[in-house]
């Protein structure tokens, strides 16, 4: 691992400027913070600048924040190099952010690496040479119950394997993105058999069985 | 105020104390890396950890308030081997260098690991390493060295006022950078070097240079400015390798300027080694001391006290000013001056010429009107005090004349005399703010006092003090009490917040001991232009370097100094003379504060001390100075002039002496806008334009702002 990378001099534009419908948002997030506490839009605002420009934040990007929120221009770098979801230097279209910490990497996330590596050649911080995925290794993404995790840009895909992540990056290949969750077709977290609780909730006299069940014991106990 | 028990002691701090501070209260150390008395608390490096009864784990002792009844232990078996495991993490990724690393001796890193490591590591792995960072020709970097207690990002951000470093990425990764790796454009920038606990910041022209236990250390002051900043020269033989600052509350707390630290190395270029006379052909030839006198003592021969005239340099000690200013009066001249830049100032009433609110006096003002000044570059030292007081409660400041970034707000009043006549008059908004300031203060600079209509912008400066309430001795007012309690009595010590910014270290004492022209003398303008027309036939230049002096054709020029600057171009005759780092004399600050400076090497070749060369030349020119001793020449001077008796104090002036005082009233020249006298900070005496690291600070950081302002 090594600090984030800033895209060198030549990939930076020369200005950077929000967009009407970014302008609108700021306007937004600005009112959540009393004047001398704008500075606490710092991060909003750098999602914004990178929402809107390609999925990463030009330098010119961090002054226009700076000025925007009268802070130091190193302050918002500072911000920006902390969190590993800002970007500093272009990234493909698909974004693809796998997830290796416990949970997933005991539910095969080696395999899901090796599908990326062996679909497109990518090791961590990588970009494929027709620039358009980019693998960034993350730590939990908090969906552990779906193990193992590949966000794609903003969307999850869960339960994946090698087979299925080699599917999904094929499908990606060609510009489409499938439908997202779980790849094996579970609902929420819901187990891969089906519902093991809660399968029916009246029977038909209309009260739940396991309150007849409880009303029974309690019943037994008179 | 809380007491509570450190190690068996029994301590009462100050409310809102930490708990570092009260363990140092009470007689014990406690390790830290982070933490530092005149910057905010970051509580990032963990090494003050100490144990505290009845807390869960080991507290942080810098960031923990210091509470009624608690019992810390620095030394116990807890807090120790929290301390140990601080300094072993510390260890991980530090490298082993010392041997080549310039911090080795005086490294709080390798001092504390001593006290409170353990004895070998028990780490295996890679140490991580880190790319260098590009911080100017003052700092250098070894960013694999640092252990990101971000001192200098504190230091930077809060009292130079700079924000552009910062600690960029996190964890592992986490570095020290600046925006986009320039370097600090600050006058303070280099005193990271000093606040960085570890060798990750050093000190780029000093490198390999030095070892400190080589090093002969000499506590003196400087010259570079009238601040009279405190400083520790080190030096090796008779080469000055560096300067440090020394904490001196009062004046420069613990920071210098940078051209106070660095200006060092031109003291060895372009210096003067023995004297020289003008020949024939108008070329200097080297002489000897016995050939120069008799040049001189045969050309003043024919030369009547009336046409003979002498200027005092701006780095001259007290001690020849007065020698060369008893010689020039036993010669019978009254054409003596000090005043280089011109300066309306007169001696006399001291309250018109010195700092009367002390730099430490700032803290207290509430309000201030700074005229014609940029007193970043003029006193860069008494800039970071305004800042601190900017910083630390409610201060409104205006400035008249150039709009500059002085590293603090102010309202922007106008940009020369016409805004200075409105305020005075009253019809300025900003009247009313000194007025309604219960500690209102005014710094007027050179740039506004040396110009043509000088005396009238002083005047019109008196005149602001007066009216608005600006000096006040001490009052007491009593509050009744309630129900028969004794009355509270409320005492407000006298203020003076008038004050002369002075960009010379020497100007205040050459006003002090009247080196000024006497009954009918001439001042520097007079006596150049008689230089040039014939009416004044001889010289004596006393490293007075700042004036326009060519060869004078009609004039005989004796120039006495350090450096081959201007002043010994124009000479006929050059005797060699001290830097201040190589001879003892008095010298007094924009305060009116007298310091002892003390030499700390030997003047080079054949130079002497200059009140030694003055005794001399006296004896030759048959009006022999009345002592043989440097001692005996201060009594003189304690004598003639009491107020040098006083070492590093301050005493108020009397203001009412500076009012009775006839000041013009002639009307200021309202075309022409206030300006500060200093063109480039790194470049303003004969040491620092001898300086190859001043002349890269001007590369830097002055010639790119000036392409852009021509651009």
């Amino acid at each position: 691992m090594s600090g984030k990378h800033i895209a060198d001099d030549s990939l930076q534009p020369e200005s950077f400027e929000f967009s009407a419908e970014s302008e609108a948002k700021i306007t937004t997030i600005l009112a959540k913070y009393p004047e001398p506490r704008k500075a606490s839009a710092v991060m909003p605002l750098l999602d914004l600048a990178q929402r809107q420009h390609d999925n990463w934040i030009p330098m010119a990007a961090i002054d226009v924040i700076a000025a925007r929120l009268g802070m130091a221009r190193i302050r918002v770098l500072e911000v920006a190099t902390f969190y590993t979801m800002y970007n500093l230097e272009p990234v493909g279209a698909w974004y693809l952010q796998a997830c290796t910490t416990t949970p997933c990497w005991l539910r095969g996330s080696n395999e899901m690496m090796r599908a990326i590596k062996d679909t497109l050649g990518l090791d961590n911080h990588q970009r494929t040479e027709d620039g358009r995925f980019t693998l960034l290794e993350v730590e939990c993404l908090g969906a552990c119950c779906n193990a193992p995790i590949l966000q794609v840009n903003d969307d999850f895909y869960e339960d994946l394997d090698y087979d299925s992540t080699v599917s999904l990056i094929e499908s990606l290949k060609k510009g489409e993105a499938p439908s997202v969750g779980s790849v094996k077709g579970r609902q929420g977290s819901m187990s891969k058999d089906g519902p093991t609780s809660l399968v029916s909730l009246k029977d038909k006299d209309g009260v739940p069985a396991w309150f007849q069940d409880q009303a029974a014991s309690v019943g037994g106990d008179d | 105020m809380p007491k509570l028990t450190v190690d068996g002691v029994e301590v009462e701090v100050p409310a809102g104390s930490t708990l570092l501070q009260a363990c140092e209260a009470a007689g014990a150390e406690v390790p830290r890396f982070c933490y530092h008395d005149r910057l905010s608390i970051a509580g990032n490096c963990r090494m003050c950890l100490v144990e505290v009864e009845k807390a869960p784990k080991p507290v942080a002792s810098c960031a923990f308030p210091a509470g009624d009844g608690q019992v810390v232990h620095t030394k116990s078996e807890l807090a120790r081997k929290a301390q140990k495991g601080t300094m072993e993490f510390l260890l991980i990724n530090h490298p082993l260098d010392c041997p080549i690393c310039d911090q080795g001796g005086e490294c709080d890193l390798q001092d504390q690991a001593m006290g409170y490591g353990y004895h070998s590591t028990r780490y295996t792995e890679n140490k991580r390493a880190v790319a260098d960072k590009h911080m100017g020709p003052l700092v250098k970097t070894i960013m694999t060295r640092c252990i990101h207690c971000t001192r200098c990002v504190r230091f930077s951000t809060e009292i130079a006022g700079v924000t552009d470093m910062g600690m960029l990425n996190r964890g592992e990764n986490a570095e020290i950078t600046t925006y986009l790796e320039k370097a600090l454009d600050s006058e303070l920038s280099a005193n990271v070097i000093d606040l960085c606990p570890v060798g990750a910041l050093t000190s780029k022209p000093y490198a390999f240079v030095a070892r400190p236990w080589e090093l002969k250390k000499t506590e003196t002051v400087d010259v570079m400015d009238a601040v009279g900043s405190n400083i520790r020269v080190d030096a090796r033989g008779s080469e000055v390798l560096r300067v440090l600052p020394r904490l001196h509350e009062d004046i420069n707390e613990e920071w210098i300027s940078d051209k106070t630290r660095y200006a060092c190395d031109g003291l060895k270029r372009q210096r003067l080694d023995r004297p020289y006379v003008r020949g024939a052909d108008g070329k200097l030839k080297p002489a000897s001391w016995d050939q120069a006198f008799a040049t001189i003592a045969s050309n003043v021969k024919e030369v009547s006290g009336k046409q003979m005239a002498a200027i005092a340099g701006d780095m001259v000690d007290a001690e020849s000013m007065f020698a060369l200013k008893s010689l020039m009066t036993a010669l019978g001249s009254p054409n003596t001056d000090c005043r280089q830049d011109g300066t309306k100032l007169q001696a006399g009433a001291r309250a018109g010429y010195i700092f009367n609110t002390t730099i430490a006096g700032i803290e207290r003002a509430d309000a201030l009107l700074i005229v014609g000044s940029n007193p970043r570059w003029e006193a860069a030292l008494v800039n970071a005090r305004i800042r601190k007081t900017w910083m630390r409660k409610p201060i409104k400041i205006g400035v008249v004349g150039e709009r500059l970034d002085l590293t603090y707000d102010y309202d922007y009043l106008g940009a020369g005399p016409q805004t200075l006549a409105e305020i005075a008059s009253g019809e300025h908004a900003f009247t009313q703010v000194l007025k309604d300031a219960k500690a209102p203060m005014l710094i007027v600079g050179q740039g506004a006092l040396s110009r043509a209509d000088g005396e009238a912008v002083l005047a019109t400066c008196q005149a602001i003090a007066e009216q608005t309430g600006m000096v006040y001795d001490e009052s007491r007012t009593e509050t009744p009490g309630e129900d028969g309690a004794e009355p509270t009595v409320t005492v407000t010590p006298a203020w003076n917040g008038f004050n002369v910014l002075h960009t010379a270290a020497a100007r205040v004492a050459g006003l002090d001991l009247g080196f000024v022209p006497g009954e009918g003398g001439k001042d520097v303008e007079a006596i150049l232009k008689a230089a040039k027309s014939g009416g004044v036939k001889f010289l004596y230049l006393l490293a007075a370097d700042e004036i326009e002096a060519k060869a004078f054709p009609n004039c005989f020029v004796v120039y006495q100094g350090h450096h081959g600057d201007i002043g010994a171009q124009a000479a006929d005759v050059v005797l060699p003379g001290a830097a201040y780092t190589e001879k003892d004399g008095l010298y007094v600050n924009t305060e009116g504060r007298v310091q002892l400076g003390v030499g700390a090497a030997f003047p080079p070749g054949e130079a002497r001390a200059d009140w030694k060369i003055l005794r001399a030349l006296s004896n030759v020119l048959g009006q022999t100075l009345p002592y043989d001793t440097l001692e005996d020449l201060r009594m003189a001077l304690n004598k003639a002039h009491p107020v040098f008796t006083g070492l590093d104090v301050t005493e108020s002036a009397d203001w009412s002496a500076f009012v009775e005082m006839s000041l013009t009233d002639g009307k200021m020249d309202d075309t022409v806008p206030f300006a500060s006298p200093i063109e480039n900070f790194y470049m303003t005496d004969p040491i620092s334009r001898s300086s190859a690291t001043m002349a890269a600070c001007t590369e830097d950081f002055v010639v790119p702002k000036r392409k852009a302002a021509a651009s």
